[in-house]
């Protein structure tokens, strides 16, 4: 076992954080190349069928137009010919942009402009005219479990007896729904393609992984891994929406071929709801039942979650259930329903976000059915060792985070009983809620070079999607390394540096951080050895270079899991307590108060933890109250695809959010002991709102969001 | 968008001249005519800039506070004339948009912003007000922000503004300029219901620009309020809005004003409510007596029922801070 390392330079800012707010942060769209033309994306009018006629004529001559694109002229994809014949009632997998003339969901891209500039060619767009041949389609979600089909396999999950919440003496059944939720990052998708020669691609492309963005193109034009270059430095949010190829990226890649020249597409805000995913619609029943006294019982969680006619999309809303408590019964049924829309994706917190707001609410419901206090109920449960698979926890400080939320917000003013506190006309309520999500680590490679002047560079493939990657590697290289964060200079965002993993799964510290420490152990080392005697603990990297006349000095270390990731259950823990107020005659909510509380191991970057945390609480704030993808499924097309009608919160309704960390090192993780954090930010969240707007209403919304006609 | 001609007259008879041909719009701070145009909803071939005409005045007059139909929104509500004689005309205007959107949105230009009806917006989806004879997309669709008063078979959209409300509460006028002068409309009747033709939002013929506002002089300015119901608090549109005015003399209402926003195709002023409140006193059961009044002739469609509870909550509410009960 590692020891943690200290944290002395805790108050750190966010490295990049001038860049970001000086406008000097280049992102993907903003890498203009000389000669770029500009692509626009033509989206389908209707849901399902084919295309009878494309017209492009008037596209095709309007001003400034390079090329058109559509099924039938452009260049195929090598990757997406199929190589051996598809299964009977296999799905056809991943969309081919351009590909046939199938009509998949409503948004499917027809069409392809590409102009000498963004105006011409999204001009030229609207000239592109289709005819259809429609076939009946079908985008109403699930709304019980009977058109679902069995996600991973099939099989229902039980852990001890089947249903057995329905023999216990306190027990209740309810229906939770889960709207879509778009990922709608501040930072609209975006590419830029450039071909260097027939076999020789770069690109600048908003992705959460450079190297798997680099493979998955390398994969569909066939090209080899090393011709193909990936750069992201900055990535303006994505939340799950950026780590996988998807076809707009594929489609410019194709335009820059025809044209012959680098092409940029960016999407538009109306695009972000067709073509890159989002958190599926998700039905959900929950019966949980307990003992008088509060022991539980048994949990049935069943869910159905939306996907494509054309590929799987399984998430874990049910994991919840399975781990969060101590429960001896536990029954689980996940289905997917295939409707004519687009697959949805990954979305911070995927599965167990929308899992928690179902689990939570009803141990909500529960705690008033028992007229136990939510916490007590929660404690009653605790789980010690992970009822999954009986292992033992890496770290699990939960109670502790409990008692540190409860005491910030004021718990003991919650009234045990629903709807009968009010203050200056307005009705005042306190919740709270929960979450848990896997703790990773995965292979990743880093490099670290002393230079002469005494700075340090270190250099691997991750991109930061925000939540502050490069403040917390930088905090690790220096505390490793015994130098001033200043001389430190941290390269990122490039394929071509060392290996690192997705950053999706909150997994980034640990894999990446890792690596960092690792190397810069190694690097220390190496000073030490040059230095004779054993070296010292704190070696004058400067000195020593300059002693043995080399110009840097550089290591490349390679960082992996080890037996322990495998022994222990490694999990990252929240809870997240509200305050509300809810106006008693026309249902306006107000967020009050938030403390959110997270257990996820050593801390290492206090500042940027804090905004990922408060990020978090915004964003469930949002699920909670706001946002929800709306199709009229007459059309199967969305009436709410810009930001004016799709709500996210804005200032107005953030309250002082106080962010908490227990902060005690996970022993087992790795060698810094720290567990992820970006998802369980918002795992419970929107559960602890619902469970406030209850306290103080009395009123029970089990679908989100949670709008003021819900109350009235 | 399709590509237009830019001018950008000096006077008010230029712009007279250049609005009258078909194809020509005014063109004021842009914030809704340039999306319209993005998204294909609107396309006319030339834009005629009205910023050069000297209309961004605020100054008192013999008809009240007169306001210039170029006057920022952001202006206007912090206008120290308005704050003193009617404050309720700033607080439905710091209701509306975000502060960025009210520093160039002009007054005529609110007044002549169309309704953020989602099937309006999109020219793959039927609408009546974008083209006639296609059909009313929202009418058997997703209505939730739609009218609950004045709609016909062929439209539910409701007008969106805040000021809008304010003004129809506080007896506006409106002036209106056109090749054969000037002329005078309350603002009341600015707006119209759909009737057969929702393509028509108001009563500006086409070659016609609007000059400027005049509000007369009233007591209301000690009790009145605007409150504004969305589903967050800030940049969105109203669900439901009331604007209340309330001339109080020896604890009992001498007169009242209200309309409400987010209801109708126009903004809806609540005359037998007004009436009833006359001479009434200030308790919450009149209050919710003139809510229910306000009702009469509701009618909900699927998404928007939740109008016909919440609009008379909205009114009682707005009435109790405009009455000091709050
Ligand atoms: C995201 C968003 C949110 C918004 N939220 C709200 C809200 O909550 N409440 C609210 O009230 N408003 C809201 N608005 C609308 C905003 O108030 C209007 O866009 C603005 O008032 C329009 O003014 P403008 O000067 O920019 O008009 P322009 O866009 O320039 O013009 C709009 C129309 O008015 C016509 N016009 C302009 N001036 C004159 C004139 N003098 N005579 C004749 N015709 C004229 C133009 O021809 C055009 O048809 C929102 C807008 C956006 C984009
Ligand atoms: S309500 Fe009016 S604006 Fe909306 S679709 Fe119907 S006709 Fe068009």
């Amino acid at each position: 076992m590692n020891k943690p390392i200290p944290t002395s330079a805790d108050g750190l800012s966010r490295v990049d954080g001038r860049a970001k707010v000086t406008g000097a942060a280049k992102y993907s769209a903003e890498y203009n190349q000389p000669n770029m033309a500009y692509a626009v994306l033509v989206g389908s009018t209707i849901t399902k069928g084919t295309i009878a006629t494309i017209d492009t004529k008037l596209a095709a001559k309007a001003p400034g137009v390079l090329a058109v694109l559509t099924y039938l002229n452009s260049p195929k994809v090598p990757g997406h010919i199929p190589t051996k014949a598809q299964k009977p009632g296999a799905k056809s997998g991943p969309l081919k942009v351009f590909y046939d003339n199938k009509i998949l969901y409503n948004g499917h891209p027809i069409a392809m402009v590409v102009a000498d500039t963004f105006e011409r060619a999204q001009y030229a767009a609207s000239l592109v005219k289709a005819t259809y041949n429609k076939q009946a389609h079908d985008t109403k979600p699930p709304k019980d479990l009977s058109r679902g089909v069995g996600a991973w396999g099939g099989k229902d999950f039980t852990r001890g007896t089947v249903d057995a919440w329905k023999t216990a003496p306190i027990k209740l059944e309810q229906e939770y729904i889960h709207p879509s939720e778009i990922h709608n990052p501040m930072e609209l998708h975006a590419i830029i393609a450039r071909w260097d020669a027939p076999d020789k691609l770069t690109v600048w492309d908003k992705t959460q992984g450079t190297q798997a963005t680099r493979d998955d193109i390398a994969k569909a034009f066939k090209l080899k891994k090393e011709d193909v270059q990936v750069n992201s430095q900055f990535v303006g949010g994505a939340f799950g929406s950026a780590l996988q190829v998807w076809p707009h990226e594929v489609a410019a890649i194709l335009g820059a071929k025809v044209v012959k020249r680098p092409v940029k597409l960016v999407l538009s805000r109306p695009d972000m709801f067709t073509s890159v995913g989002y958190r599926p619609y998700t039905w959900q029943k929950i019966g949980i039942g307990a003992t008088a006294d509060g022991k539980l019982v048994g949990i049935t969680h069943e869910a159905v979650g939306q996907t494509s006619t054309f590929e799987d999309f399984a998430e874990g809303p049910i994991n919840t259930s399975k781990g969060l408590y101590a429960v001896p019964n536990v029954t689980t049924r996940y289905k997917l329903l295939s409707l004519d829309v687009n697959t949805p994706t990954w979305m911070r917190g995927p599965g167990e976000a929308t899992g928690a707001f179902a689990l939570e609410s009803a141990l909500d419901e529960l705690s008033y059915a028992l007229k136990m206090d939510p916490i007590d109920l929660r404690l009653k449960n605790y789980a010690k060792v992970d009822p999954d698979n009986n292992k033992q926890y890496s770290s699990k400080y939960l109670d502790e985070a409990y008692a540190m939320g409860a005491e910030r917000i004021g718990w003991e003013n919650r009234k045990a009983e629903a709807g009968t506190t009010i203050q200056n006309g307005w009705l005042v309520g306190y919740g709270m809620g929960g979450g848990m999500f896997g703790a990773y680590r995965d292979v990743a490679v880093a490099r670290a070079i002393m230079k002469a002047d005494g700075t340090l560079t270190i250099q691997t493939a991750v991109s930061d999607i925000g939540p502050g990657t490069g403040t917390a590697m930088v905090l690790i290289a220096a505390n490793k390394m015994g130098i001033d964060p200043g001389k430190i200079k941290f390269e990122m965002g490039d394929s071509a540096l060392p290996l690192a993993p997705m950053q999706g799964g909150s997994a980034t510290t640990s894999a990446v951080g890792s690596a960092v420490h690792d190397a810069c152990t190694v690097l220390k080392e190496k000073f030490q050895q040059l230095m004779g005697n054993g070296g010292t603990d704190n070696p004058d990297y400067v000195k020593i270079l300059k002693e043995k006349n080399l110009p840097s000095l550089e290591v490349l270390t390679k960082s992996q899991p080890g037996p322990d990731n495998e022994k222990y259950s490694m999990q990252s823990w929240s809870v997240h307590f509200v305050k509300v107020l809810v106006h008693p005659t026309t249902g306006v909510i107000k967020v009050d108060k938030v403390v959110c509380v997270a257990d996820s191991g050593k801390i290492i970057s206090p500042k940027t933890a804090r905004s990922q945390v408060v990020g978090g609480a915004i964003g469930g704030i949002g699920m909670a109250l706001m946002e929800e993808a709306i199709i009229d499924h007459r059309y199967g097309r969305f009436v709410n695809n810009n930001f004016a009608d799709y709500h996210v919160p804005v200032n107005a309704d953030i309250p002082q959010i106080e962010a908490l960390f227990v902060n005690k090192p996970d022993p087992y993780i790795n060698p810094i002991g720290a567990k992820g954090m970006g998802e369980i930010a918002l795992i419970g969240m929107a559960a602890a709102v619902a469970n406030a707007v209850y306290n103080a209403t009395g009123k029970r919304v089990r679908d989100l969001p949670i709008t003021p006609d819900k109350l009235i | 968008m399709k590509q237009f001609q830019y001018v950008h007259p000096a006077s008010q008879a230029a712009v007279l001249d250049a609005i009258a041909k078909p194809g020509s719009k005014i063109i004021a701070g842009g914030t809704n005519l340039v999306d319209l145009m993005k998204k294909g909803v609107m396309s006319p071939d030339k834009l005629i800039d009205i910023n050069n005409l000297p209309l961004n005045t605020i100054n008192t007059s013999p008809n009240g506070l007169h306001i210039g139909a170029l006057t920022l929104n952001s202006v206007l509500s912090e206008n120290s004339l308005v704050l003193d004689k009617h404050p309720l005309l700033a607080m439905a205007l710091k209701a509306g948009a975000s502060p960025q959107l009210r520093n160039m949105a002009t007054v005529g230009g609110n007044m002549m912003q169309r309704t953020r009806c989602a099937y309006f917006y999109d020219t793959a989806m039927p609408c009546n007000k974008r083209a006639p004879g296609t059909g009313c997309g929202a009418m058997g669709g997703y209505n939730r922000m739609h009218a609950i008063f004045g709609a016909s078979p062929q439209c539910i959209a409701v007008h969106p503004s805040d000021m809008c409300v304010a003004l129809a509460a506080l007896d506006a006028t409106v002036t209106i300029a056109g090749k054969k002068g000037e002329r005078r409309i309350p603002f009341t009747e600015f707006h119209r219901l759909p009737g057969e033709h929702p393509e028509m939002d108001n009563h500006l013929a086409a070659g016609e620009m609007i000059l400027g506002l005049d509000i007369p002089d009233n007591n209301f300015s000690k009790n009145s309020y605007y409150l504004k119901v969305r589903d967050r608090q800030s940049y969105a549109f109203a669900l439901v809005s009331v604007a209340a005015a309330l001339e109080i003399q020896g604890g009992v209402i001498k007169q009242a004003r209200l309309a409400m926003g987010g209801v109708a195709h126009k903004p809806w002023r609540l005359f037998d409510a007004e009436k009833f409140l006359a001479g009434k006193a200030l308790t919450e059961e009149n209050f919710n007596k003139a809510a229910q009044l306000a009702m009469l002739g509701a009618k909900a469609r699927e998404y928007n029922a939740f109008k016909i509870k919440l609009a008379p909550a909205t009114i009682a509410e707005a009435l109790k801070h405009a009455g000091g009960l709050v």
